[in-house]
């Protein structure tokens, strides 16, 4: 692509600008942590798309806020009580649905509404320093500290060799279910081992994007893969990638625009679909006139 | 012949109600099992017990066969969800599921297979198409390359004439027969005119299950074995025979 000067003149300050930023420790955690929340929900993402359990991942993250709150209370970190609480919903809700009457959509109706109910109480209770609820419902990247990151790390890592060793059982189960039963594959296990990597996936990417944004991370990339792809191993290439430009994109205009960083991540998110629709509408229909 | 599996007085059914009571049934090598029956009677219900997805309440099964897994399986309605992001082909090699080529990636006789069995079926072309680009019948001809990529010493197919053309149904029939030379059969089918004539015996499943050693079938003993059903002529070629017009 040929550059006019003029354009180079204003990319080069602004690339050079951009590299300033990771002078500053905060920028660095909030770009890696970007880096890897966008890896391990392009992994997630992409199973709980294929499966259908958006509504389930839903139910998780808003029940992890009833462990923020009892953490709070207690004095532990709160992530570690939104893990906990994030786990037990997950197991909690497939429990729930598969031994007794209740059918599965009113389960996470009832935990999805109860963990909140439960994080509220709980923050009220909690006598002086009352946290900020904003940075738990709509997330705040740039206050990402190392042990955030570390802890992201450990979990992206363990997801990614999960998938890469496992890859075909879990395509396999994903797809049909009963099939794999039949041969004597531990359905069960598998399941419930995804489905705890759900729930920490979830209660990592809360400090990115927050309780209310999370879900988006976990479907909007994958569903602009989906518009390219409908191979289960390259969706979640491309949303690993969609992932990864829409958190940097939104990570940047959020620094510059000074507003939330979860709302501009997810908002970049859209903004990549909308772009990668219609082109691919485009590229159709020049197609279509050629033949 | 060598016996591939027996169910002892088993009884089978959901939450307690029973669907099945007391069946007694062997499977030999090279047996080619037509099942018939009316709907709800309890076939499918058989064949899950077979696989082991349903414990049954009472009796037990036996498999005499030592592979972890000799069963290939044609399920009756796919409750599979056709927007699911997988090709054709990784649904052929999903059939190999159980052999521990999991964590290793497929070898060249895998593929090889895969291949041939595209090529038996017809649908080489449709190789790299995701799977909700099928129409119902090419669908069904993907699973019976699944069912068949394991080799199995036993196939079991639920109703597999279901959206497939009468062409295909008829090479389907053509090709079971020469599969019955390696490997045993159980099919479920409502078209007993045309099973009659391709398989060498008849099971009607009816809650109970009455098991005819041959593939010759009057109205008296489906009247008899409680199974309504109608129809039963004979002869060589396939033919459906509907029942009387009043
Ligand atoms: N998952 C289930 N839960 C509860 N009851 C079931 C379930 N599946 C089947 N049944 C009941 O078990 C009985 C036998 O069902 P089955 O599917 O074995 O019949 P079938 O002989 O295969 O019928 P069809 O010809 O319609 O396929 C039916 O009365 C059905 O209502
Ligand atoms: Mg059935």
């Amino acid at each position: 692509m040929y550059l006019t000067p003029s354009s180079n003149i204003i990319i080069k300050p602004f690339m050079e600008q951009i590299i300033e930023l990771f002078r500053y420790q905060f920028f660095y955690n909030a770009f890696f942590s970007a880096l890897l929340a966008s890896i391990a929900c392009g992994f997630i993402g992409t199973y709980i798309v294929a499966r259908r359990i958006v509504f389930i991942s839903g139910g998780i993250t808003h029940s992890s806020f009833g462990g923020i709150g009892i953490s709070y209370y207690l004095g532990f970190n709160p992530v570690l009580g939104a893990a906990v609480f994030s786990i037990l919903s997950a197991l909690g809700i497939e429990y729930i649905s598969k031994k007794t009457e209740v059918r599965e959509d009113s389960a996470i109706g009832i935990l999805w509404s109860m963990g909140m109910a439960l994080g509220i109480i709980f923050i009220f209770l909690t006598p002086g320093y009352s946290p900020n609820l904003m940075t738990y419902l709509f997330g705040s990247i740039l206050t990402v500290n190392t042990t955030d990151l570390l802890l992201m790390a450990l979990n992206t890592l363990i997801i990614v060799v999960f998938f890469l060793v496992f890859y075909r059982i879990i395509l396999y189960i994903s797809f049909d279910e009963e099939f794999a039963r039949a041969h004597k594959v531990p359905v069960m296990l598998f399941n419930n081992i995804l489905l705890i990597m759900v729930a920490l996936t979830i209660v990592l990417s809360i400090r990115v994007v927050g309780i209310i944004l999370v879900i988006s991370f976990l479907t909007l990339p994958q569903t602009t893969a989906n518009i390219f792809t409908k191979d289960f191993k390259k969706m979640i290439g491309f949303s690993v990638l969609f992932g990864c430009l829409g958190s940097f994109s939104g990570l940047i205009i959020s620094y510059y625009a000074n507003i939330p960083s979860g709302a501009s991540i997810i908002f970049s998110f859209a903004v990549i679909f909308i772009v990668a629709k219609v082109l691919k509408e485009l590229t159709l229909s020049i197609h279509l006139k050629h033949q | 012949m060598e016996q591939l599996l027996e169910l002892k007085n088993v009884s089978a059914g959901y939450d307690k109600n029973i669907v099945l009571s007391d069946v007694n049934m062997k499977v030999f090598d090279r047996d080619f099992i037509g099942v018939i029956g009316p709907n709800g009677g309890g076939k499918t219900t058989l064949v899950k017990v077979i696989l082991g997805l349903l414990k049954p309440l009472k009796g037990e099964i036996t498999y005499c066969v030592n592979t972890r897994n000799f069963i290939g399986y044609l399920p009756q309605i796919n409750k599979i969800d056709s927007k699911f992001p997988i090709t054709v082909y990784d649904v052929i090699l999903s059939g190999l599921m159980s052999q521990n080529q999991l964590i290793t990636s497929f070898n060249k006789l895998d593929k090889q297979k895969a291949d041939e069995l595209l090529e038996q079926t017809g649908i080489t072309h449709l190789k790299k198409k995701p799977i909700g680009e099928l129409s119902g019948g090419q669908m069904q001809r993907v699973f019976l390359c699944r069912a068949l990529i394991s080799s199995p010493r036993l196939l079991i197919l639920d109703e597999p004439s279901s959206f497939v053309d009468n062409k295909f149904e008829h090479e389907l029939y053509g090709l079971l027969h020469d599969l019955n030379k390696q490997m045993a059969i159980i099919i479920i089918s409502h078209d007993v005119g045309t099973i009659t004539s391709y398989v060498k015996t008849i099971a009607c499943v009816n809650r109970e299950l009455h098991y005819h050693q041959s593939n010759i079938i009057t109205e008296e003993q489906l009247a008899d074995y409680n199974c309504p059903i109608q129809i039963i002529t004979h002869g060589h070629v396939p033919h459906t025979v509907l029942e009387h017009h009043h």
